[in-house]
This record gives structure tokens, C-alpha cells and sequence, in this order.
């Protein structure tokens, strides 16, 4: 069977197997964890031998057929969430226990599934389906931890995931109405701007937004995110809001190419841009940890739009691939650094009970390793060097400056010490004299996983991002 | 014409059921709004499936039968979560 | 993969891994650690030696990894680059003995350890940095390596200091990274290449490459403590006394300079930064922050604050020889990066052997202290000596060619500030050696930790300074030998004006 069928079928019979058996369920999900992952690596050894992939499944074809495809932003993705969800499994192997983990395994595989099922949707309809599977699966693992909070919040969030996706759903329709296609490479050839278009653009950007949590509609994400349990946290942040952003993207470069105007690039960005600046003084304010994470998601994602004007004032060529690959890179770097920081406070907050940052002290000292996961997610966010953020945002600046684009500049360094800033506030805590850490981890399969995630955000992506080049088709000389 | 009449009433539908989604707080008139809108988008599916061609197109149809699915589980996952809020919460 | 290749990288990875082991390190294998500590700075001291030897032969150093296109890390030996590794590892090696001394009984050990260590690898990393954007990158390493060793003691005051010292230097990092970013944008990949890389810019950017002078110049000169950026430094100063000693000696001014000399010679370019006006800015900021800085160590009792303000002054020696036009101030300049670098040190190891010896903070407390610890107070003299300019200390070669370049430039009133700065150098030592050396000494000392032994302090203490103290003889001495730090610079000048 093809890895692309495999990619998505195998998370998907895990699900199912841990459904039926919930008394394994834990050793279940770690094997359909471990298997979803090798098959996401033979799509991206695929993909780099090749460039690009597509099959039909069962032989049918596109239109009724469910048609599957990758390349290299799809791969790129792919493999992120292979390496998180990895990590997630790991940690949530030991976070949860009993009735939780019967719970947790199957609506965390089937979100999984969703999520590469996502990634490698050929057509709209597809991508419609797996968006609706994905944000039913995240609502309800929201809500796992019980408390009327976490209800309320995953509520809150799943209406306003239900509102994007039927937003999509019209865009869909509207666009079958035009075209008679549904597959994303044939609309695309046949589009031609005009007010249907222009209509289907604005109502399915629209409703993604709103699940990507783009300012003002970020609203739903702190207390969602905030009141997750802390793994659950992590593929929320990391993984589901990346997930929009990701379609969005596709959208906007490969779909609505043509139509996309100066106009609607400059709304993303100064979006965009708000977001970076509220989000970051929210999370510069908010007295609990997991808070001050959920804040820190609004700002990231507002770093992300602020491409869009910059892909708008730059030729096709080196430039823009560089431009792209400096996105994705971003995207990943917030992934892997945002899922470290969140299963990191999940351990601080199982330690002393609270993840109360004024009260952080002696627990922070007491974690070494925590302390340090801390540290390098805060450096990847705040897109220090070595990590990979530093390098997006180089070439984000550097983009900037060749299209003599100045305000976003001031925006992104603002932005960059505002995130120092409640990076540090946080950091700042774990300097007490007492006590003295007897080593340096102290439970290996919570903290081990988290601090992989975060040397991978803060280290890896930024030594060794070249490969992403030849994989995003971009400059020639990127090896 | 009957392509444009159920066309043009999915579109209202749509629009009448996103202001009452918008408008009104409690969760049972958002979620028949929802529904609603739902129903407006499977209308103009249905419209667009028998235009001009000698036999309908199948492709709206299985648009339309996936899409009343999701709706109908995104229905019962919401009144889940209300019944566990009403539950926890001691004025209940 | 050959030799030339790896060599630059190995210097890094010397102190790297070393430091990265000591944080897996338990608290109480104090041998481990030692072992992991003492093995790193040997080892990096002998590379070093092969470089020395090879860059003199005009060997050509250069380790590479691409991280996007265009966008390359470099590490490569030239001479100036050679000339603070070489500084910062055998400094390093005297500082890891005396900070054993100094915070081997104290908590938290293996954090200490580690991150002194990865602070060593990001100072070399600057001075290795082939191009700007890895000069930035190792710079911003360097800020979040030092932040934790200067938070160390987890004390309130401590972690304020370490909060100012983090705003200061991630705001001059911003700075830094835009004028990078923006020169990268103008001119392609800004190589460090002896003499300037900018000629080919033409004149109707020239405003623009002033302004990115001033960004660049802003980012470098918080952490190189120009006036009115050098608001961290004292500040820092309650960090643990290896710490102030390694930042104000080795790592973090001298990154600073380091970066103002590269910028200026390496970068734009003698010609044409005089050419742009930009020496006299540089000139005119660097003697304001001589003068300012001596001037406010006149009226600090505490022994350490007046040892900031000191380095605050003392540092922009170096970017006043980078201001003046021709290849006898660069020798005065550069020359003073090394000659600053022993004395400070000397003086810092001293002011932590008294405050651990005898619980001296204060320079009011220091009547007598000659009599009670004659060797450290004989090395302090070395240093606060050599500091004030007075021959055949180390300090006196670097006035004598600052002055020198500056007759040769017509630059006379660079004499003025040399001779006012030095009766100012002259007015804040003197009375410290006079009270130490001819004052009656009290009856007891503030805290006696150390009972006199055989030795007036514990070993690992008394060493370091007694050792850099006669470093800054030789130095002043044998100044005129091959290989010393002034016959190297004087090859660094010689290099740069392409005599």
C-alpha cells in the first residue's frame, strides 16, 4: 500500500483499535503513535526523491473518488507533526492514567489522522472533511480535563470552528457552482478573478482566520489552550492552529493566486501585526504560565501574516522561495518550541499543583531540564540565534528591507523584545540560591520529550534549515 | 429558474441563520442557527447538482450527505459539552 | 574535511562540549567536573597554539556551514582574530582555576560550570566570526550565556542586575541585528575582509551606510559601555567576582570592541569610515566615555563599582584607537584590547580575594590590608599601576603608541584627553594603594573567612592574580619580543593598511 494512504489510514485504525480495547489503549496509541510516524517518513523520503506524490484511493478517481497528494510544504508539515506527536505520545503515555488515557488515545489519534489527512487533501471538499474531523477531535480533547472551565472553553471554541468551517464550506460551494471541480490543481488553472471568486476567497480565508486564531478573532484560543490538559495543550497550539495556517497558505499561494490584491495583503499584515504587538502585552500581563503560552500563540501566528505583503511586493523567484521557506521555517520553529514550552509547564504545574508565575521559585530550581526547556522554547520564540525563528525572521527583515516595506520592521522588533520580555519574566524565577537540583532530569519521560522538542526548535532548525530549501523547490545553491 | 430560486434561497438561509448564530446567546438557538446555515449551503448544492446536463451530477450529492453528517456529529458534540456543564454546575 | 577546515570549529566545540557534560554533572563530583572544566581550557590552549603558528605562516583558517542561501556561518582565523582567541582562552584557563577557588563549596555548581563555559564558546565564536551575521549570532549567544552567571546568585539584587544587564544588551541586540540586516540587504553578504568590503557601494547610499554605522555602532556599543549605553555595567557588578572578571576582562566589553574594531576596519573600512565622518563620532563618543567614566570611579566607595566605572572608561581606549586615522593608533588601540584585558582581570581577582578573604567590599575598608595579604595587594598594585599608564607596565605601551598615532594623525587633542584621563586614573588608584599599603589596619576585619595559613588565602585564590599580574609586566616588558601582544599587533596593522 502507498505511504500516502498509509500516512493517513494507519492513525485512523489505531483510533479505532484503541476504541474497542480501552484497556490497552496507552500501549495501543503509542504503537499507532510510532507507525504514523514511520509512514510519515517514507511520504517525506518520497517526496524529496521525487518532489511531488498523488494517489487515488481504492482506484477511484477525482471527482468521487478521495484523491491525496504531497509535496514539499505538505512533507514539511508532515514531518513536523510526526516529530511532536511523537513527543506528545511519549509524554501523554506517562501524564495520563485510567479513565483519561481511555479517553486521550482515541480522540488524539483520530486528530492526528485529521491533521495528515490535511496535509495531504488534494481536493476542497477532502479538506472540508478533515478540517470538521480535526476541530471536533481538538474540541473534545479540550474538554478532557473535566472542569467546568475547560467545557465552557472547548464550547466557545468548537462554535467558532464550526462557524469557520461552514464560512469554508460556502467558499466550496461557491466555487463547485463556478468551476464543476473540486480537485485544487484544476480549479486553480480554470479560476479567473471576478465577484464570485472574490466571494469565495474572502468566505473561505475568512473562516480559516478564525480557526487560526488571527487578531481579532483570536478570542476562543487563551482560555481553550490555557484550560487543555498540558499535552493536549501542546498539539493544540503546535499542530491544530498550524493546521489553518497551512490551508490559508495553500489557499493563497496556490489557489487564489491571481486574485489575491496589494489590499487584502496589507489587511493580513496589519492583522498581523496587531496581533504580534496585543498578543505579546497580554502575555507580558497574564499570571499564569499556561496563559502566557495561549498568549504567546496569538503573537507567533501574527508573525506569520506578515508575509503576505511581503510575497505581494516580491517578484517570483530566489526572493519569494526564500521568502517561503523563511515562512515554513517559522511555522515549524513555533511548532516544535510552543509544544516544548506547553508539555514543560504541564511538568511544573503536575510538580507544585499550580502554574502560577509568581509563585514559580522553587520548582523551577528544583527542574533542571524543565528550566532549561523553558529556556530554549523562550529562545525559539523570541527568535534568538542559533534557533530556527532567528533565521525566518532574518530573512523576514531582509525582505522588508529589499521592498523598503519599513513599518513591519518596526512591528517585528518590537514584537521580538516584547517576547524577551515575558520570556524573561518567566526565566527570571528560576534563579533561586535553594535548593540545589540533585542531577539534571528528574523524571525522564515527561521532561526528556519536551526538551528534545525544544532543542530541535531552538538549535536543530536553525543549524541545519538548508535541506528545507531544495524541499520548498527553492534556490538552487540551498545545499 | 428552479436552479436560481433554490440557489437563491440557500443563500438567504445561509445569511438568515449566520445573524441569528451571531445575535443570539443561548447554545440551542445557536445551534439550530448553525444547522440552518447548513441547510442553506446543502440547498444550493442541490440546486447546482441538475443544471443543464442530461442526468444530475453525483458529485453534490455526496457533498451533501458527508456534510449533513458532519453537521449531525458536530450537533451531538456540542450538546454533549452543554449536558456536562449543566451537570457540574450547582444552580443546574 | 581537513585540518584548516575544523580547526576554527574544534576552538568552539572545545569549551562546547565540556559545558554541555558539566550540566549532567551531579553536584557533588567536584572532580568530574574540575576534570571536564580544566581538559576543555588545555586543550582549546593547545589549538590555539597551532592556529597562532599557522596564521602567522599565512595560513588560511575557515570552517563553513550554510544555514539558507546566502546566509552563511563562518568561522575563520585572521590575525586580529587570533589575537583575542588567544586572549580569551588563556584568560579563561586562569579564571576556571580561580572560580573552583572561588565556587566550588557553593549550591548550584554544574549551572555555574556550564553556562562559564558555553560563555567561553560564544567569545570565541565572536572572535572567530568570519562575516557580520555570524559576529551577531554568537554576539546574541553570548548575552543569553552570560544572563544566567550574572543571575546566579538568585538574590534580589542579583536578579535586578541581571534584568538591566538583559534589557541593555537585548535592546543593543536589536539594534545590531537591524543594521545588519539592513547593510546584508544593500550590500550582499558583509565578509569581514582586511581594508573594507563596502568601496563598491555607491555615493548616493552613503547616507544610508552612515545611518547603519549608527545602528551598528549602537548595538556594539552597549555592550562595549559607551556613554550613555554603559547603564548595565555597574549594575552587573553582583554577579560572583569570576564572573565580573571574565565579563569586564574577556567576554562582554571586549565583544564590544572587538565588534567596533571589526566594524571599522574590516567592515567599512578605515578610508571610508573617515571618509563618512564616522571616526569623529566614534572618536568624539569614546573620549566623552573616558572622561565620563573615570570621573564617576573618583566618587565610588565600593571596590568593585569603582572597578566598573574604570573598565567603563578604560574599554574606549581601544574604540579611540579605532577613531584615529593611521596604522601606529590601530597598534595603540588593538594592543589595548589584550593590555586592558590582563590588568582588569588582575584587579578583579584581587577585589574578590579580599571580599572572600576578609569581607572587604569597600575601598574604606581597605586600610593596612597590604600588611595582612601582601601578595594580592602587590598584584593589584601591578594592575591599578599599569592602568594609570606608569612604565614598564603593559598599560604605558598603550598610551605611549595612542599618543604616538595621534601626533603622526595630527590629532592632538586626543593628548589632551589621554593626559586628563590619566591624572583621573592616577586619582582614583592612588589613595586605594596608599590606604593599603601605608594606612595603620584596623583592629579586626569586617569578616574574617579565611584564617592566615602559609598562604594569606587559599591557593586557587592567590595564584590567578599573582599569575596575570605577571603577565602585565612581561607584557610591558617584552613588548618588543616576537609573538608578544604588540609585535603581533603591530602584524594586525600592517595587515590592515596593506604595508
Amino acid at each position: 500500500m502507498d505511504s500516502l494512504a498509509l500516512a493517513v489510514a494507519l492513525p485512523l485504525l489505531a483510533a479505532l483499535l484503541a476504541t474497542v480495547w480501552p484497556a490497552r489503549a496507552t500501549l495501543l496509541g503509542l504503537l499507532g503513535a510510532l507507525a504514523t510516524a514511520a509512514a510519515a517518513l517514507m511520504v517525506i523520503t518520497e517526496v524529496w526523491e521525487h518532489g511531488q506524490l498523488s494517489t487515488a484511493l481504492g482506484g477511484w478517481d477525482i471527482p468521487l473518488g478521495i484523491a491525496l497528494a504531497a509535496d514539499g510544504l505538505s512533507a514539511a508539515l508532515l514531518a513536523m507533526t510526526a516529530l511532536v506527536g511523537l513527543a506528545i505520545s511519549l509524554y501523554a503515555a506517562a501524564y495520563f492514567d485510567g479513565r483519561q488515557a481511555m479517553h486521550f488515545w482515541p480522540l488524539w489519534l483520530l486528530l492526528w489522522t485529521a491533521l495528515n489527512g490535511l496535509f495531504l487533501a488534494g481536493d476542497l471538499f477532502n479538506l472540508y472533511v478533515t478540517l470538521e474531523l480535526l476541530g471536533l477531535s481538538a474540541v473534545a480533547l479540550g474538554a478532557l480535563g473535566g472542569d467546568r472551565a475547560a467545557v465552557a472553553a472547548s464550547l466557545r471554541y468548537l462554535l467558532v470552528s464550526l462557524l469557520g468551517s461552514i464560512s469554508y464550506l460556502l467558499g466550496v460551494v461557491l466555487l463547485y457552482t463556478a468551476h464543476g471541480s473540486l480537485d485544487l490543481a484544476r480549479v486553480a488553472a480554470a479560476l479567473q478573478p471576478g465577484p464570485v471568486a472574490a466571494a469565495a476567497m474572502t468566505l473561505m480565508i475568512g473562516g480559516l482566520t478564525m480557526k487560526a486564531a488571527l487578531f481579532p478573532l483570536h478570542f476562543w484560543l487563551p482560555p481553550a489552550h490555557a484550560s487543555a490538559p498540558a499535552p493536549v495543550s501542546a498539539a493544540l497550539s503546535a499542530l491544530v492552529v498550524k493546521a489553518a495556517v497551512y490551508l490559508i497558505l495553500r489557499l493563497w499561494l496556490d489557489l487564489f493566486a491571481p486574485l489575491v490584491t496589494t489590499g487584502a495583503a496589507m489587511l493580513l499584515g496589519g492583522l498581523g501585526a496587531a496581533a504580534v504587538i496585543w498578543g505579546s502585552w497580554r502575555a507580558l500581563h497574564a499570571e499564569r504560565l499556561k496563559l502566557l503560552a495561549a498568549y504567546s500563540t496569538v503573537a507567533q501566528i501574527g508573525y506569520l501574516f506578515l508575509f503576505p505583503p511581503l510575497f505581494q511586493a516580491t517578484p517570483p523567484g530566489p526572493g519569494r522561495d526564500d521568502l517561503l521557506a523563511a515562512l515554513v521555517l517559522m511555522i515549524l520553529t513555533h511548532g516544535f518550541a510552543k509544544s516544548a514550552l506547553f508539555l514543560a509547564v504541564g511538568v511544573i504545574q503536575k510538580r507544585s499543583g499550580h502554574d502560577r508565575i509568581a509563585e514559580l521559585g522553587g520548582t523551577a530550581q528544583r527542574l533542571p531540564a524543565t528550566t532549561f526547556t523553558l529556556g530554549l522554547a523562550g529562545i525559539a520564540l523570541i527568535g534568538l540565534p542559533p534557533s530556527g525563528s532567528f533565521t525566518g525572521k532574518w530573512l523576514l527583515l531582509n525582505g522588508a528591507f529589499a521592498s523598503g516595506q519599513w513599518g513591519w520592521i518596526l512591528v517585528i522588533l518590537t514584537g521580538t523584545l516584547m517576547t524577551a520580555a515575558y520570556v524573561f519574566r518567566v526565566l527570571s524565577r528560576a534563579f533561586n540560591l535553594e535548593p540545589t537540583p540533585p542531577g539534571f532530569v528528574t523524571d525522564a519521560r515527561t521532561e526528556l520529550p519536551a526538551l528534545l522538542l525544544a532543542a530541535i526548535a531552538a538549535i536543530g532548525l536553525g543549524l541545519a534549515a538548508a535541506p528545507l530549501w531544495p524541499l520548498l523547490g527553492g534556490g538552487e545553491d540551498g545545499t | 429558474m428552479t436552479e436560481l430560486l433554490f440557489g437563491g434561497a440557500g443563500i438567504l438561509l445561509f445569511a438568515m441563520g449566520l445573524w441569528s448564530f451571531l445575535v443570539h446567546e443561548p447554545l440551542l438557538r445557536k445551534l439550530i442557527a448553525f444547522n440552518v446555515m447548513g441547510s442553506g449551503v446543502f440547498h444550493i448544492l442541490v440546486a447546482i447538482s441538475e443544471r443543464g446536463a442530461l442526468r444530475p451530477d453525483p458529485v453534490p450529492h455526496a457533498l451533501v450527505l458527508t456534510g449533513i453528517v458532519v453537521a449531525v456529529s458536530a450537533t451531538a458534540l456540542a450538546l454533549a459539552l452543554d449536558r456536562r456543564l449543566d451537570d457540574e454546575d450547582p444552580d443546574g | 574535511m581537513t585540518l584548516d577546515t575544523l580547526l576554527p570549529a574544534a576552538i568552539v566545540f572545545s569549551s562546547l562540549v565540556p559545558g554541555l557534560l558539566i550540566f549532567l554533572v551531579a553536584e557533588e563530583s567536584h572532580r568530574l567536573r574540575i576534570l571536564l572544566n580544566l581538559s576543555g581550557a588545555l586543550v582549546k590552549l593547545l589549538f590555539v597554539a597551532i592556529m597562532i603558528w599557522g596564521v602567522y605562516h599565512d595560513h588560511n583558517y575557515e570552517s563553513r556551514l550554510t544555514l539558507a542561501p546566502g546566509l552563511d556561518l563562518v568561522l575563520q582565523a585572521d590575525a586580529l582574530s587570533v589575537l583575542f582567541v588567544t586572549l580569551s582562552t588563556l584568560l579563561w584557563l586562569v579564571t576556571t582555576v580561580y572560580a573552583i577557588g572561588y565556587l566550588e563549596q557553593t549550591p548550584n555548581r554544574s549551572r555555574f560550570f556550564g553556562f562559564f563555559s558555553l560563555c567561553v564558546s560564544s567569545t570565541v565564536g565572536i572572535a572567530l566570526a568570519g562575516n557580520l551575521f555570524t559576529f551577531l549570532v554568537f554576539y546574541e549567544i553570548l548575552t543569553l550565556t552570560t544572563y544566567p552567571l550574572v543571575a546566579h546568585r538568585g538574590t534580589p539584587e542579583s536578579i535586578r542586575g541581571a534584568r538591566i544587564y538583559l534589557i541593555y544588551t537585548l535592546s543593543g541586540g536589536v539594534l545590531l541585528l537591524t543594521g545588519t540586516v539592513w547593510l546584508h540587504a544593500l550590500a550582499g553578504p558583509v565578509t569581514f575582509t582586511q581594508g573594507g568590503m563596502l568601496g563598491a557601494v555607491p555615493t548616493e547610499q552613503h547616507g544610508t551606510l552612515i545611518a547603519i554605522f549608527v545602528l551598528l555602532l549602537g548595538g556594539l556599543g552597549v555592550k562595549a559601555a559607551l556613554v550613555p549605553l554603559h547603564g548595565w555595567l555597574p549594575e552587573s557588578m553582583v554577579a560572583p567576582a569570576p564572573v565580573s572578571a571574565l565579563l569586564h576582562a574577556v567576554a562582554v566589553v571586549k565583544a564590544g570592541a572587538f565588534g567596533i574594531l571589526r566594524v571599522v576596519y574590516d567592515v567599512y573600512g578605515i578610508e571610508l569610515a573617515d571618509a563618512l565622518g564616522l571616526l569623529t563620532l566614534l572618536g568624539a563618543l569614546a573620549s566623552a566615555t573616558i572622561l565620563y567614566g573615570s570621573l564617576r570611579a573618583l566618587a565610588q566607595d565600593g571596590l568593585k563599582k569603582r572597578l566598573a566605572y574604570s573598565t567603563v572608561s578604560q574599554v574606549s581606549y581601544i574604540a579611540l584607537g579605532a577613531s584615529i586615522l593611521g596604522p601606529v593608533a590601530t597598534v595603540g588601540g588593538v594592543v589595548h584590547l589584550v593590555h586592558q584585558g590582563i590588568m582588569k582581570i588582575t584587579l578583579f581577582f584581587c577585589a574578590g580575594n579580599y571580599a572572600e578573604t576578609l569581607g572587604i567590599h569597600r575601598v574604606s575598608q581597605m586600610d593596612g590590608v597590604g600588611r595582612r595579604m601582601p601578595w594580592t595587594t602587590l598584584a593589584f598594585s601591578v594592575g591599578a599601576l599599569g592602568m594609570i599608564g606608569l612604565p614598564p607596565i603593559a598599560g604605558f605601551v598603550s598610551k605611549w603608541y595612542l599618543g604616538l598615532g595621534a601626533v603622526t594623525a595630527e590629532a592632538e587633542w586626543v593628548l589632551v584627553v589621554l593626559g586628563l584621563s590619566t591624572l583621573l586614573n592616577a586619582g582614583y588608584f592612588l589613595p586605594i594603594l596608599y590606604r593599603a599599603w601605608f594606612r595603620p589596619a584596623p583592629e579586626a576585619w569586617p569578616e574574617e573567612h579565611i584564617p592566615p595559613g602559609r598562604l594569606e588565602t587559599m591557593g586557587t585564590l592567590l595564584w590567578p592574580p599573582v599569575i596575570t599580574a605577571g603577565l602585565c609586566l612581561i607584557a610591558g616588558l617584552l613588548a618588543e619580543a616576537p609573538f608578544s601582544p604588540l609585535e603581533w599587533t603591530e602584524l594586525i596593522a600592517r595587515r590592515e593598511y596593506g604595508l
